[in-house]
């Protein structure tokens, strides 16, 4: 039917477009990158690159699997190596960009790792290496069938995506990675338990990250964009016509729930005590925090205005978050469900320092954040080696623990005092900047939640120590169990670390001051995206 | 256009939220599928809906012609349907081996994890 052809060829003038696209005439370069990336720019893309084809490598070395621990350890100690060297390239030379494809932004997907991105990623890989060699001891022959290690692999790609990308949608993309990977990890094991805690975590944690991507696809119906840098730059011009607001609220929701902030923070308590410690250590010290530093990144940095108007009700879910939280903590007596509450008390803390704003309310949160991390990460390690040496999770016949392993015990007061924010452990100073921050815009009742937060931890963390270490034990021990390096050189690490925080926090102190200050103004974070100007 | 897609999405959402408030999880899982579609549709509204004119940039301009349909959202949306079909397909085996390893799809009743009859903490040393 020649005579169609031609009348659609026509029509759609297809002639005229082919000739375009293939003539040299055509100019790309108001649409393409022409330079090539720099070996610094190649860091920001790296950790994600990495972790997934580790996790293709293990996957592949599927059967026979025993040397998954081995190249799964060696890779995370190399995502650690990649992130801290991304870390410095940062410090020295502010945010790094690198768009996919070489597309110009706003059209191409731009990865920017700016302070915040890269101090999350590091401290990420951290914990995830210390995690890793704990889990030499946890995840037997049949978890390492069911794929433990590829799954974690996959999980650090998520984590360092979510933390290191630079456009919107993307960071949904990362957000649904790590929560696949999450399920297959909580589910890893198969216990009634599990399946249960995995079916309300996933059902709510999707309902989470829908409300995310419905934030999203009115944030692109707004703005005709969803690259990061261009999204803060247009919001002022938007800001009068446009409910930004509202959009805003909507993102907050979506995050709080992410991070487990009461009043939905109930799919936290029901899960984080029923898989394998190693993954609860996991979950305990990355997950929540990507929400908070994905709450941190839009609603300090995209939106500064809106969370400004939002910052009432942000401060009232903290407050309640830090108080339900330490309260639910209080009226358990398993081991893991306890520290599951203590984290939700400490998203609380983070919340209430991004509802306070300014550098020492977003820079505390930060640090707060940071600080978490480690710690919750070090309690759920020593939490798996008590109930392995006393064969009991629960601190109504834990006892006596104390008498057995004072190298152990001590370690675990350390974090305790750690977690409690008592000196000179990490959690005193973001404690400190988040009161003054708050005392100076006049806060005064957030301080006392503040205080009776940190009080009422210190009981918490007193009374499982009280009772599962000082008590005299006459109980049976769980066998003759000897704390090798690999079970107790994760927890002195980062109980090390902790404390190494606390007593010297200046030079953290200033790179996190950096980095609250080039979230509220984010000029360097935005000409890294367009060098140029770029189209507006 | 653009308002009966908004009133059919409204619909979707009623409908999801309604069969995911139930604690039956067969009902949840459908009201999960509803959610994804109105998820999707309400995208896809986002970025115009028309066919008068042809998405293709016309030559010597930088942007599409004003009435024209984006074609971002619904590449977005393809992203989307491929994830939460993924997500529906493990929550569903999830839930069938809930039902089977804990005898039940009422909601209420799966309290393996945080058992109801749980004696207080020691309150004293």
């Amino acid at each position: 039917m020649p005579n169609r052809w031609t009348s659609l060829s026509r029509h759609l003038d297809i002639d005229r477009i082919m000739a375009a696209s293939i003539s040299p005439s055509a100019d790309l370069s108001a649409a393409l990158v022409h330079a090539p990336p720099t070996a610094a720019a190649w860091l920001v893309i790296l950790p994600v690159a990495w972790c997934l084809a580790i996790g293709a490598l293990l996957v592949m070395l599927r059967r026979p699997n025993g040397l998954h621990p081995t190249i799964a350890i060696l890779g995370l100690a190399g995502l650690a190596l990649i992130d801290g060297l991304l870390l410095k390239a940062v410090v020295e030379n502010g945010p790094l960009t690198m768009v996919m494809g070489r597309w110009l932004p706003p059209f191409g997907i731009a990865f920017t790792a700016d302070l915040t991105g890269a101090l999350f990623a590091f401290t990420a890989a951290l914990v995830a290496l210390v995690a890793g060699v704990f889990s030499l001891t946890d995840i037997n022959d049949s978890g390492r069938r069911y794929g433990f290690y590829p799954l974690l692999m996959l999980l650090m790609a998520g984590v360092s995506g979510a933390f290191l990308t630079g456009d919107i949608f993307n960071l949904y993309v990362w957000f649904e990675v790590l929560l696949i990977s999450s399920f297959g990890l909580l589910v890893l094991g198969s216990e009634p338990e599990q399946i249960d805690g995995t079916v309300k975590y996933g059902f709510l944690n999707l309902v989470g990250t829908t409300l995310f991507l419905i934030a999203t696809g009115y944030l692109y119906a707004v703005f005709g964009t969803l690259n990061m840098a261009d999204i803060a730059r247009k919001a002022d011009v938007l800001r009068n016509s446009a409910p930004l607001v509202t959009l805003a609220g909507l993102f907050m929701l979506a995050f709080a729930m992410k991070a487990a902030a009461f009043p939905v923070n109930f799919w936290l308590s029901a899960s984080y005590h029923t898989p394998r410690v190693v993954v609860s250590a996991l979950f305990g010290g990355l997950l929540t925090k990507v929400g908070v530093y994905a709450l941190v990144r839009v609603m300090v940095m995209l939106f500064p205005v809106e969370r400004e108007e939002l910052s009432f009700f942000l401060a009232v879910a903290g407050a309640l978050t830090m108080i339900v939280g330490v309260l639910g903590a209080l009226a358990q007596t398993d081991l893991r469900r306890i520290l599951g509450y203590l984290i939700v008390s400490g998203i609380g803390v983070m919340l209430a320092g991004i509802a306070v704003g300014g550098p020492g309310g977003v820079g505390g949160a930060i640090f707060y954040a940071l600080h978490s991390m480690l710690v919750m990460t070090g309690l759920y390690v020593a939490s798996g080696i008590a109930m392995r040496l006393g064969a009991s999770a629960s601190i109504a016949t834990l006892a006596g623990l104390y008498r057995r392993h004072a190298g152990f015990a001590a370690l675990t007061l350390m974090l305790c005092f750690a977690v409690s924010g008592l000196p000179p452990f990490s959690g005193f100073w973001p404690k400190v900047m988040l009161v003054k921050a708050a005392l100076d815009i006049g806060a005064w009742w957030l301080v006392a939640v503040f205080l009776l937060a940190g009080f009422l931890t210190t009981i918490v963390t007193g009374r499982l120590f009280l009772l599962a270490f000082w008590r005299d034990g006459t109980q049976a021990a769980g066998g003759a169990v000897s704390l090798s390096p690999t079970l107790l050189g994760p927890l002195a690490v980062l109980t090390g670390l902790t404390l190494l925080i606390g007593l010297y926090p200046e030079p953290l102190l200033a790179i996190i001051q950096r980095a609250a200050a080039g979230l509220a103004e984010p000029s360097a974070y935005v000409n890294s995206v367009f060098p140029e100007g770029g189209p507006r | 256009m653009e308002a009966w897609f908004a009133l059919l999405v409204g619909i979707f959402f009623s409908v999801a939220v309604y069969l995911m408030l139930s604690k039956f999880i067969i009902r949840m899982l459908l009201g999960v599928a509803v959610l994804g579609n109105a998820v999707n549709l309400l995208i896809f509204t986002g970025g115009r809906l028309t066919r008068d004119v042809p998405p293709v940039i016309p030559e010597g301009a930088d942007a599409l012609a004003a009435p024209a349909a984006n074609a971002l959202p619904q590449a977005l949306i393809l992203t989307a349907i491929v994830i939460s079909f993924s997500f529906f397909a493990f929550l569903l085996v999830l839930s069938w081996r809930a039902y089977s390893d804990l005898a039940t799809d009422n909601t209420d009743e799966m309290r393996v994890a945080e058992p109801v009859d749980e004696p207080v903490p020691p309150l004293g040393y």
